[in-house]
């Protein structure tokens, strides 16, 4: 039995300590929002943030996280895709397939929860999740973007 | 919905009636429940104009949508195609899928729903904006007889029909029930707006399907969940061509979840569980028996020896032959000769293999992520015995195609395989990365010897190809194969022109195709064999170019005089890129052009080379006339795409095969493209507005060529061999 916080609600989930959070979020507690790619923290479909920290959640383990660890997902981003990011990525039409945007996406609020003003080689550094449509372009100006609108709002 | 539609209704019943139905999980709260896709034409009431279009009374217009929808923006450009013949209100449009059972039970009302080829739109915008007209021709009917007034006197903008000489008006809305019940006109008799007119086609309008893909409530095919269903994990023989001999279920009975190990096929094993990871993990313990049979003994080594030999070999090889190239070359002033080779490489995309099934003994339904959903279907009929009528496929946007859900319908297959042992009961199939790096159906490995002769004063008097490599079409369609050719392998070398039409005029030409197939499974991969080929001759072409001490832009110019539109893209691309201005020191350009799937490419790259040989793609300007440019700002979405995934292919794409199998079964050692590594991409949309062009596939081609033509410019040796992983630059 697993004790998780989230997206600031309590749950216990019956599952072996060794079942990779990825799968827990997506087979029992039922937010398949954050996605499988590789399952070896390589691509970053899986990201989410634990404690305000961007995580694969692929590769950690159930057992390694409790009920004080705050567990957000994208669903848990924002109530109305209104955080800053999910915002700039509407206005730049940055998904194609959409299947990794999940996980840029919590990248991205990752990076800016950290760097109000990233710079293109902050932006390179912390942002490596694989995208096979090739929205980078996109993504590397949606991350200026939702910086400026995190100004903007605060 | 008029009642002319049963079929489709049929079919959404039976999902509507079974599961309860959430629709994704809430922002920030926990999703309860099922999570199955509405079938969306079900999905409120409305006056169906015709196959293409419904009206609500709401003023929604519903646009159906046939092709699929992977990423590449289909679903608006058709939407904004048939909007436009329409006259509606765009802020009012909506889509809805059609599934292939409602096409099969239209009589293919809906036409061909196979997503691949770049034809998604131009081999469907006639008979979809004939469809928007049509319904435009009725409302207005509708509310000409309403008022009694001849229909020439009214107009319409944004869904809203107008009387000028009455000052009534009255909306799409309110006239659709009556309109619904006028004879349609015939299509064929209706004429299009002049596309130079268009106000919603042609415009750079947002996508119509991003907002759930920001929050997670975007349901694909892996998110499926039904009541009662089950996982499954699958492992295939990693010898391709090897057999299943057994397996030992006992070991696993045990572990949790497990409900069951079972034969899929002659050479696959699935352990189905209640959850996939339980699934997973009881399959990685499962001992396993393969035979590997005859292919284990090969290596990537022995398969370079195989296709080698092919450009010596001799044979009826040409495609193509006019004048007398060795003869020509054996006579020119200089020769130039170089050899290229690219390796097989898998699509990988984002979203693996999966196929949730639920099969009893008199109906059979899936739901599935497809380019082509009437292969689907037809492999779900086949794979279960039952007759396409008692068959369902529910189809889910796709977490990527690039070719690999086409034709090649094998997840489908092992999806009703598994379920029919467990009738009545849904399993959802998963391959995990690794199975679907090691059961691809992969870009066919290939190499190329090409030979030119220069005459005295520099001019190109004799051009000899030579390619050796595997067939696509002999592993996937070999009735097409005939006397051991394949046409399509030699794709933008042809004569004709219209679809991947060489753009140089050479005065003796001789184009070969030796086919050296492999015992290693091929398909299409986006750009398919312009990919290669687009290399080989680009590549070439530059090293020409330098023989003869020509400009590689100028000597291009001279062999296209003949090829207007593939020059007129050329140039677009050389004026956009500056080329001949100065760069940056350490900065180099090289430029390529080809053409692909009824569309002309050229691209010119800016790159550095360090003194340690470490490569920087700068920029990239690209070029294209697609004919027609439905939606700008998605044709630049997808040349940057095809800008990462060939760059991902030119830097570290490799796919080798050691005892038989696949070596690269995850991203540590088949890494792909990441957002430091991407250049700054440039588009210049070029359209002549007089054909219609493909847009997934056709600038793929040039991206590899010219990045390694400004290498080749950069540290004045060519590129010959990927991925550069493998290249000494410095």
């Amino acid at each position: 039995m697993a004790k998780l916080n989230v997206n600031g609600q309590a749950l216990e989930v019956a599952v072996e300590p060794d079942t990779p959070l990825l799968w827990v979020l997506r087979e029992q507690v039922g937010l398949t929002g954050t996605k499988y790619g590789c399952g070896v923290a390589q691509c970053g479909a899986c990201s989410v943030h634990i404690n305000g920290e961007l995580r694969r959640s692929c590769s950690v383990p159930v057992g390694s996280v409790d009920s004080s660890d705050r567990i957000v997902t994208i669903e848990g981003l924002s109530r109305d895709r209104s955080h800053p990011v999910q915002r700039a990525w509407g206005e730049l039409d940055v998904p194609q397939c959409g299947y990794c945007q999940s996980g840029q996406i919590m990248a991205a609020a990752a990076l800016l929860a950290k760097n109000d003003k990233p710079s293109d080689a902050d932006i390179d550094a912390a942002m490596t999740n694989i995208c096979r449509c090739g929205t980078y372009q996109r993504i590397r100006a949606a991350v200026h973007r939702a910086a400026a609108l995190k100004v903007a709002k605060a | 919905m008029n009642q002319s539609m049963p079929s489709i209704a049929a079919a959404t019943e039976l999902s509507r009636r079974d599961f309860i139905v959430s629709t994704g999980a809430a922002a920030g709260a926990l999703a309860l429940g099922w999570s199955v896709p509405l079938d969306a034409v079900a999905q409120g009431a409305g006056s169906e104009l015709n196959v293409w279009v419904v009206v609500r009374p709401d003023e929604r217009c519903v646009i159906r949508i046939a092709r699929s929808e992977m990423g590449q923006g289909t679903l608006t450009g058709l939407a904004q195609l048939v909007a436009e013949e329409l006259e509606c209100d765009w802020s009012k449009v909506s889509t809805e899928q059609i599934s292939p059972q409602a096409n099969l039970a239209a009589k293919r009302a809906w036409g061909e729903m196979g997503t691949g080829g770049s034809r998604g739109i131009r081999t469907s915008q006639d008979y979809v904006r004939r469809g928007g007209a049509a319904a435009r021709l009725m409302l207005l009917q509708a509310a000409a007889n309403e008022w009694k007034v001849p229909v020439s006197e009214l107009r319409v903008a944004d869904g809203v029909i107008t009387h000028a000489a009455s000052g009534r008006s009255i909306t799409y809305g309110q006239v659709a029930a009556a309109a619904a019940q006028l004879a349609p006109p015939d299509p064929k008799a209706i004429a299009l707006k002049d596309p130079q007119t268009w106000k919603i086609a042609g415009k750079p309008l947002k996508r119509l399907d991003t907002g759930d893909k920001l929050d997670g409530s975007k349901l694909y095919a892996i998110d499926v969940r039904l009541p009662g269903m089950l996982n499954a994990a699958v492992r295939s023989c990693p010898v391709f061509g090897g057999k299943l001999v057994s397996f030992d279920f006992a070991a696993i009975s045990g572990r949790p979840g497990v409900k069951g190990a079972v034969r899929v096929n002659d050479s696959t094993v699935a352990v189905v569980a209640d959850t996939w990871w339980h699934a997973k993990s009881a399959l990685e313990a499962l001992p396993i028996q393969w035979d590997e049979g005859a292919s284990a003994s090969v290596s990537s080594a022995t398969i370079a020896q195989h296709l080698n030999d092919g450009l010596s070999a001799s044979g009826a090889f040409a495609q193509r032959n006019e004048g007398d190239a060795p003869k020509a070359i054996a006579g020119a002033a200089k020769k130039v000769e170089a050899t290229y080779a690219t390796p097989f490489l898998a699509h990988a995309t984002m979203e693996p293999m999966n196929c949730t099934a639920r099969v009893s003994a008199d109906s059979a339904e899936i739901w599935v992520p497809t380019q082509n959903a009437e292969a689907s279907h037809a492999a779900l009929s086949e794979e279960c015995g039952l007759p396409l009528a008692q068959c369902n496929v529910h189809r889910l946007d796709l977490g990527g195609g690039f070719g690999r859900r086409g034709g090649n319908q094998d997840y489908v297959r092992q999806a009703a395989a598994i379920a029919r042992q467990f009738p009545g009961v849904p399993i959802k199939m998963l391959w995990s990365r690794e199975e679907d790096q090691a059961h691809d159906f992969y870009r066919p490995i290939s190499v190329c010897k090409l030979s030119a002769g220069l005459d005295a004063s520099g001019a190109l008097v004799g051009l000899h190809v030579r390619l050796s490599g595997q067939s696509i079409n002999a592993y996937i369609a070999p009735q097409t194969v005939m006397d051991g050719k394949d046409r399509r392998q030699t794709q933008g070398w042809w004569a004709e022109p219209g679809d991947a039409q060489l753009g140089y005029a050479v005065p003796n030409l001789l184009i070969e195709y030796a086919m050296r197939n492999t015992h290693v499974p091929v398909g299409p991969w986006r750009g398919v064999n312009t990919n290669q080929n687009g290399v080989y001759m680009e590549c070439f072409i530059d090293e020409v170019a330098r023989a003869a001490g020509a400009d590689p832009l100028a000597f291009r110019r001279t062999l296209m005089q003949q090829h207007p539109k593939h020059l007129a893209v050329l140039n677009a691309a050389a004026d956009r890129a500056g080329w001949g201005t100065p760069l940056p020191p350490g900065v180099h350009r090289g430029i390529a052009q080809f053409m692909g799937y009824g569309s002309y490419s050229a691209a010119v790259a800016e790159v550095s080379v360090s003194s340690s040989g470490a490569l920087r793609v700068h920029r990239m300007v690209l070029a294209l006339d697609c004919g027609h440019a439905v939606n700008p700002d998605q044709i630049a979405a997808q040349v940057e795409g095809s800008v990462a995934y060939g760059l991902s292919a030119a830097l570290h794409g490799e796919i080798t095969i050691d005892k038989g199998r696949v070596s690269e079964l995850n991203f540590h050692n088949y890494p792909v493209l990441k957002l430091a590594e991407f250049p700054k991409v440039e588009t210049v949309i070029v359209p002549t507005h007089d054909f219609w062009g493909g847009v997934g596939e056709p600038t793929i081609c040039v991206v590899t060529p010219s990045v390694l033509n400004a290498i080749h410019a950069a540290t004045g040796r060519p590129v010959r061999t990927l991925p550069l992983k493998h290249v000494k630059l410095a």
